[in-house]
């Protein structure tokens, strides 16, 4: 026993160094197989408060940049309002009927809650950013937040009561479904943690025609982000010779150093199709067992 | 002014440097990121017990680690550099103590050439832990080599920076105390 004392008053630092990497490493590799893990929570309320204050003088820097992509977004909102139609019809007319009730009435899929970007990175190969909106603004895990001028910024990993994480599309483990406007071809962005100027778009098929400078869009097989928000253009095509598929080099329209005012877009339906999606997983595997 | 009270005003004003400047840097290089904040280690006056230096090296990299959402992965590398730091020191400063009556690691305290390669050592230590846990999760080995020298090289750049344009009031160590 007297030896076993004397061996941890010997080895006392190098005991607690090896006790203190241990914790260190438990604790890195933990939060990077739950994404959130603890130590979003308390933690992330005392560094919201320090970014929001950083935060507050920063803006003054990026007001003009912001001012005109708010301003383009509001010109492209401007002319979609039902005052700019008419119709040309003259023959018809409208009858509202006594019954007010619209049986055209539409449902609504996607809701838009605004939230300011306190703190943001770039140089890492896993970057997040934090928004000053959390559980209690009601933000929840796996939302899109697209940035003030429409384009795709990331999508919401980890919520505390007032500010929440974002994993930015430039981070390695980011997917995006995504599609080419021209001929609606799904393929999926990926980034390779290399350049933060270039984004990865995989799965488009060679019968494509695709050209330099062709716009991509989200995709439709995403439950998170809705389809047809801009996440940038094609910049470089890389022939891959052994597949049928295109590599392509996509410059995102989003510039991830300014991010400051974004739209944090919930999908109403996400429970909805997630628990179809299960359900429908769960009779196939059921049907396939009674097979065996 | 107390050791101890300049010591936490130094480890503030490196974790604000660090997020608030050197974070906030526009990126010129995907090679280039700039890190200077654990300095704040490297510059804890010699007599610190060796169990305290871990222990503060660990909380250094833990609050630098609330703000990058990375948890354990500087403190990780912090805690490697402070376990490191007194095997260095010892190698490289006079084992004269009579000659030798600074608190604090220093270009003036330890010469020139001693102090480069403390600085060295200790960001190549501190790098290329936090690049190798990044390997082992993304990445490849070329790269890992180049951002391992790219990285220091620029640290190093900076601490030297630091150095000569803001030289410290260094406080003799004394028998009295």
């Amino acid at each position: 026993m007297r030896n076993v004392f004397l061996f941890i008053r010997r080895y006392f630092t190098f005991i607690s160094f090896v006790l203190l990497q241990v914790l260190a490493l438990s604790m890195l590799f933990r939060y990077n197989k739950f994404q959130r893990a603890v130590f979003l929570g308390k933690a992330n309320e005392i560094t919201g408060y320090f970014n929001s204050q950083y935060d507050n003088v920063d803006d003054y820097f990026h007001l003009k940049e912001e001012n005109q992509r708010v301003h383009r977004m509001n010109d492209s909102l401007l002319n979609l309002l039902q005052g700019n139609f008419m119709k040309i019809d003259t023959g018809s007319h409208v009858i509202t009927d006594t019954i007010r009730y619209d049986t055209s009435q539409m449902v609504r899929k996607y809701l838009a809650k605004e939230a300011k970007v306190v703190t943001n990175s770039i140089n890492g190969m896993k970057n997040y950013f934090q928004i000053n909106r959390g559980a209690k603004q009601g933000i929840k895990d796996n939302m899109a937040v697209i940035n003030s001028d429409g384009s795709v910024a990331g999508q919401v990993v980890g919520v505390s009561e007032n500010f929440s994480q974002v994993m930015s599309l430039l981070n390695v483990h980011t997917t995006v479904s995504a599609m080419m406007k021209k001929s609606r071809n799904n393929g999926r962005i990926e980034w390779d943690g290399q350049s933060p100027f270039y984004l990865t778009l995989r799965n488009i098929p060679k019968s494509d025609s695709v050209m330099v400078g062709d716009t991509v869009l989200t995709g439709i097989n995403s439950y998170n982000y809705p389809p047809g928000w801009m996440i940038g253009t094609v910049a470089d095509i890389v022939e891959d010779k052994s597949t049928n598929f295109y590599v392509l080099r996509v410059r995102p329209s989003a510039n991830f150093q300014n991010l400051q005012q974004v739209f944090v877009i919930e999908n109403l339906q996400r429970e909805e199709q997630v628990a179809l999606d299960k359900a429908t997983q769960k009779k196939v595997d059921e049907l396939n067992k009674r097979r065996q | 002014m107390n050791d101890v009270v300049r010591n936490v005003f130094r480890f503030i004003f490196f974790i604000v440097l660090q997020i608030y400047v050197l974070d906030n840097v526009p990126p010129l290089h995907r090679y280039i990121i700039p890190m200077i904040y654990y300095l704040f280690i490297l510059w804890l006056p010699f007599s610190i017990s060796r169990f305290w230096l871990l222990i503060i090296g660990f909380l250094t990299g833990l609050s630098y680690d609330y703000f990058t959402v990375t948890p354990g992965l500087h403190a990780a590398a912090c805690v490697l550099i402070a376990y490191f730091r007194p095997f260095i020191v010892n190698i490289l400063i006079p084992k004269d103590t009579s000659e030798f009556n600074y608190s604090e690691p220093s270009a003036k305290a330890m010469g020139w050439a001693p102090y480069a390669v403390y600085v060295l050592i200790l960001s190549v230590f501190h790098h290329g832990y936090i690049l190798l846990l990044e390997l082992l999760d993304v990445g490849n080995f070329l790269d890992f080599l180049i951002k391992v020298v790219s990285t220091t090289a620029i640290s190093v750049l900076l601490i030297f920076t630091a150095e000569i344009l803001f030289p410290r009031r260094l406080k003799y160590r004394t028998n009295t105390a």
